[in-house]
């Protein structure tokens, strides 16, 4: 199977602005017969379904979630890039794409980064008015901070909560598109299958979550902009009901997952602290501008902290491994989320983790107490006996970080002004996703995936404020548009009949599946499937992967497989309210996902972004990317269980030289 | 530590539902949701019916959870949804009452989960501002005073869970609808239909069942995201006005 990217002709800079006058416009009166389905609504697929609404095509919108709102991206605290240079430091559009083609470790597509960089700066202007409050100046106008290591202020934000104030913002544009009729939605439906006709997209098949009953859904087109699939390792920061079944059940028809293995792995969550743990709490990566890393030098100190012998309090200054400004100087605490990451691990799997699991490290305010209170008590002319400059120092840290503090203590029970925090790295973002090409059509022909579950824009590593950034790029400023190059084909087509026996097969099949799993009726509950796994894939395909692990991982994600088969309970039926059923079946497709995505990393020998492989690393033990050998993009077809096959896009550099990060 | 569970079952929205009895063991660290999880866990192992129990964030932001904790929406603990909710805060023996958020306008759909789909309704009768994507003007155009943003910003907090509801006797949606009006109303942005959407969401609230608000103020005390009832006395003045401009 050939990949064609479809991307346009001529200079990058001038791409997406010549293809949008050119591309082919479906007239009002037939946007009025053209329904187009979408899946979600997060960013991505709220924003979509609004514009398409608003540009006239009837839309059916679906979410498993009880309303709209409700969307993971709500959970996104810390901002959105945009390339406005409102703060005149040398921002443009050319540095937001460099920054996130670099970041990407250069595993990007040109194209796609130069456009989401071009339409970045209009997504600001429309939040802003939809009444999303970022943060302001005194003076009345937008504020911004810098994020994640870039060296310009271009991240607007809206507290620690920016997720919840644009998805309101979107989800609000949507419910005027529902009051008007022009956006069907659908809560608390899943949908299980997607339906082909012809070889084209047109329709899904959902279960209403409160009764049970399986519907057939039919449209032109079908969007998919269903998150991404960090929960396959289980303990993730990803809310607990996010999944991949929507693209997975895409990938069993046909479509193509592209780099599962990219993963991001976020420095800053509260560790682990028993195996009822249900999910992972991320700690703003802002933390790390002021906290410093440590471990004790010696295990024995570890060891005596691990058992509560010890608090990080009696470790003297000379005794702690600052290892990142050891191993860093120039970057120090500051150095990008994988490197962070796993530096982390590295000094845990040496035996010098603090937390009781021995997963845990040291994120240490007391410095930045004592250098804020003392440059306080000099700027006031007060005392700077010790208890003064401790008190001072500590009010600062509170206005800046009082809400995750709270926090913090709320979940861990400690008291972090007193005792450094506790943190280690989890699952946050999945860079792979479904494959799409310049249209974000993916190689099912009228099959359109946007947001987190496409694999587009970040390449092997994802750069702070970005996600947020393309799922409203893709969903009001692209994909509203691009879907016109398909539907501009589709206006001499009546509206899909859902009676078809395409359609009739698949929701039979959704029902065999369904039924199939309460039928094993086992002894093993979905949720012990769902940690085994996760404990499988993070163990091996988790922060530092080798070619032994990887087999084992695979081998192992198979044998849980037929065992899940073989001995799982989901009780209940499938014609009534059955949250056991609906994880049952997102499990199932979990294993299947998780499986590629170690596929995924077996065969990507080299390390780049989140994919580190111990093979390819440089004689400082650094990653060491294979420029030769893997500037391409690895798209899974799903085999029937077989080894997966991988098809390849090259990937070509023409604007960019390709060079080694180095935070040295 | 061994805790004592009063909780409602309740297997459908026509059925009568009642108090189950159960005892899990759980510990500090976990949250009130885990505790359930093992809870479940156990009830599955019995190949017994799991609690359905609505969740999603577990980080206090989505709204989804809405559990009556022992008589209060959210728990016992201010400013602090279920899920955030931590059992350090419980100790050995103790019984604790678990219950759905109740409400006419919240069918129950099982045990501990409810249809707030009401919600939805109160919005879109008018919780937006009508800018089709691409008209914007560009952001700094319109400055907004940094005291502003921040009061609208203060209502847009509101996640939508419904415990205002669940708290008042009336099951009036006052404080969630005044929330929304409020974060829209305050912004030049939002000004120009602010009349217009109060006037549709306060009808809409009746249409959906939400009862009539008598200052209780029970609404504002157990709201997990502390919305002040300013919000309502703000939306009051422009009903009042919208109601006396619209009548001449
Ligand atoms: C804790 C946290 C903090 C973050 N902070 C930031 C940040 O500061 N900046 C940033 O840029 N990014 C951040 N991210 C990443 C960012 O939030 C996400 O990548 C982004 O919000 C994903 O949006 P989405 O619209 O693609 O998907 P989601 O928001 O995950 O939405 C998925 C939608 O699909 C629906 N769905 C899925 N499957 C089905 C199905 N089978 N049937 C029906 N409906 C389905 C769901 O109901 C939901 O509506 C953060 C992520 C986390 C976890
Ligand atoms: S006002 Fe408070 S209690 Fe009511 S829905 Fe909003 S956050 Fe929940
Ligand atoms: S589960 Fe999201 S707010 Fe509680």
């Amino acid at each position: 199977m050939k990949l064609d990217s479809k991307v346009p002709e001529g200079a990058l800079a001038e791409k997406w602005t010549k293809y949008k006058s050119s591309m082919p416009l479906v007239a009002p009166n037939n946007k009025r017969r053209l329904e187009v389905i979408v899946v979600g609504t997060g960013l991505a697929g709220a924003s979509a379904a609004a514009t398409m609404g608003e540009l006239g095509y009837n839309v059916k919108c679906f979410t498993f979630h009880d309303s709209p709102r409700r969307a993971h991206s709500i959970a996104a605290q810390g901002g959105i890039n945009a390339a406005k240079n409102y703060q005149n430091d040398g921002d443009s559009v050319f540095r937001l794409f460099y920054d996130t083609i670099k970041g990407g470790d250069y595993r990007s597509r040109e194209a796609n980064v130069h456009r989401l960089a071009e339409v970045s700066t209009d997504i600001i202007d429309q939040c802003t008015a939809q009444g999303v409050p970022f943060a302001r100046e005194y003076g009345g106008l937008l504020a911004n901070r810098s994020f994640g290591g870039v060296q310009v202020s271009r991240t607007f934000y809206a507290r620690g909560q920016t997720g919840q104030q644009l998805l309101i913002g979107a989800y609000q544009a949507l419910s005027r598109q529902i009051a008007k009729g022009s956006v069907d939605m659908y809560n608390r439906h899943e949908m299980l299958d997607l339906v082909k006709v012809d070889g084209k997209a047109r329709g899904i098949i959902t279960r209403n979550l409160v009764t049970g009953e399986l519907e057939r859904f039919s449209a032109h087109a079908v969007v998919l902009a269903t998150g991404g699939y960090g929960n396959v390792y289980y303990l993730s920061t990803n809310a607990m009901n996010s999944n991949v079944s929507a693209g997975w059940r895409a990938v069993r028809r046909g479509a193509l997952m592209a780099n599962p293995c990219y993963n991001q792995i976020h420095p800053t969550c509260i560790p682990v602290s028993g195996d009822y743990q249900s999910k992972l709490t991320l700690m703003s990566e802002s933390l790390r501008n002021d906290g410093r890393i440590w471990v004790p030098k010696s295990k024995e100190d570890a060891q005596a902290i691990k058992e509560g012998r010890k608090t990080a309090l009696d470790i003297v200054e000379e005794d702690r491994d600052y290892y990142l400004e050891r191993r860093y100087p120039a970057f120090g605490n500051l150095v990008p989320r994988d490197v962070a990451s796993r530096a982390a691990k590295v000094a845990c799997d040496e035996g010098n983790g603090v937390a009781p699991t021995g997963l845990g490290v040291f994120l240490d305010f007391s410095s930045a107490i004592q250098r804020y209170g003392l440059q306080e008590a000099n700027s006031r002319g007060l005392s700077t006996d010790d208890t003064n400059v401790t008190k001072l120092g500590k009010e600062i840290i509170k206005n800046k970080y009082g809400n995750l503090f709270q926090m913090y203590e709320k979940i861990s029970g400690e008291n972090p002004y007193e005792r450094p925090m506790k943190i280690y790295p989890a699952i946050h973002y999945t860079m792979g996703g479904i494959w799409v090409d310049y249209n974000l059509e993916t190689n099912v022909p009228g099959l359109f995936a946007i947001g987190e579950a496409n694999f587009s824009d970040h390449g092997a590593n994802r750069l702070g404020a970005s996600a947020l950034m393309q799922g409203l790029a893709d969903g009001y400023f692209v994909l509203p548009y691009t879907i016109g190059n398909f539907l501009s084909t589709q206006i001499r087509t009546d509206k899909i009949a859902n009676d078809t026996p395409e359609f009739i097969q698949a929701e039979k099949d959704v029902k065999e599946r369904l039924q199939g799993l309460i039928d094993i009726n086992g002894n093993q509950s979905v949720e012990s499937f769902h940690k085994k796994l996760g404990k499988i894939i993070w163990e091996n395909g988790g922060m530092s992967r080798n070619e032994t692990g990887l087999k084992k991982g695979i081998a192992e994600v198979r044998a849980l497989r037929d065992e899940f088969y073989k001995d799982v309970y989901v009780p209940g039926t499938i014609s009534e309210f059955n949250p056991e059923l609906e994880k049952a079946a997102r499990v199932a497709d979990f294993m299947e996902l998780g499986e590629t995505l170690l596929f995924d990393a077996l065969n990507r020998n080299e390390s780049c972004g989140g994919h580190f492989r111990e093979e390819s690393v440089s004689d400082e033990g650094e990653a060491k990317r294979d420029d030769n050998n893997y500037t391409y993009v690895a798209a899974w077809e799903w085999n029937d269980g077989q080894d997966p096959k991988v098809h390849k896009e090259k990937l070509k550099f023409d604007n960019v030289e390709l060079k080694t990060r180095s935070y040295k | 530590m061994k805790l004592n569970l009063k909780i409602w079952r309740q297997s459908g929205p026509n059925d009568k539902g009642y108090f189950d009895m159960h005892s899990v063991e759980a510990n500090e660290h976990m949250s009130f949701l885990e505790m359930l999880d093992v809870l479940n866990e156990q009830l599955i192992s019995e190949k017994k019916d799991p609690i359905a129990f609505a969740h999603d964030c577990r980080e206090g932001i989505c709204g989804t959870c809405n559990l009556v904790i022992d008589g209060r929406p959210h728990g016992p603990q201010k400013g602090t949804t279920t899920c955030q909710l931590h059992m350090r805060q419980y100790k050995d023996d103790d019984t604790i009452v678990i219950e759905p958020f109740r409400a006419t306008a919240f069918p129950i759909i099982k045990d501990l989960v409810v249809d707030r789909s009401s919600l939805d309704g109160v919005i879109q009768a008018g919780g937006y501002i009508s800018v089709n994507t691409g008209q914007a003007v560009d952001a700094n155009a319109i400055p907004v005073e940094q005291e502003v943003a921040a009061d609208a910003f203060d209502s847009a907090t509101c996640i939508g869970c419904g415990a205002c509801i669940a708290a008042c006797p009336n099951g009036s949606a006052m404080l969630f609808t005044s929330a929304k009006v409020s974060h829209l109303g305050k912004l030049p942005q939002g000004k120009v239909e602010h009349k217009k959407r109060v006037q549709n969401m306060v009808a809409q609230m009746d249409k959906e069942g939400f009862g009539l608000c008598s200052n209780v103020g029970a609404c504002e005390a157990e709201c997990p995201k502390e919305i002040s009832l300013d919000n309502i006395a703000f939306m009051n003045r422009a009903f009042i006005g919208s109601v006396l401009t619209t009548e001449d």
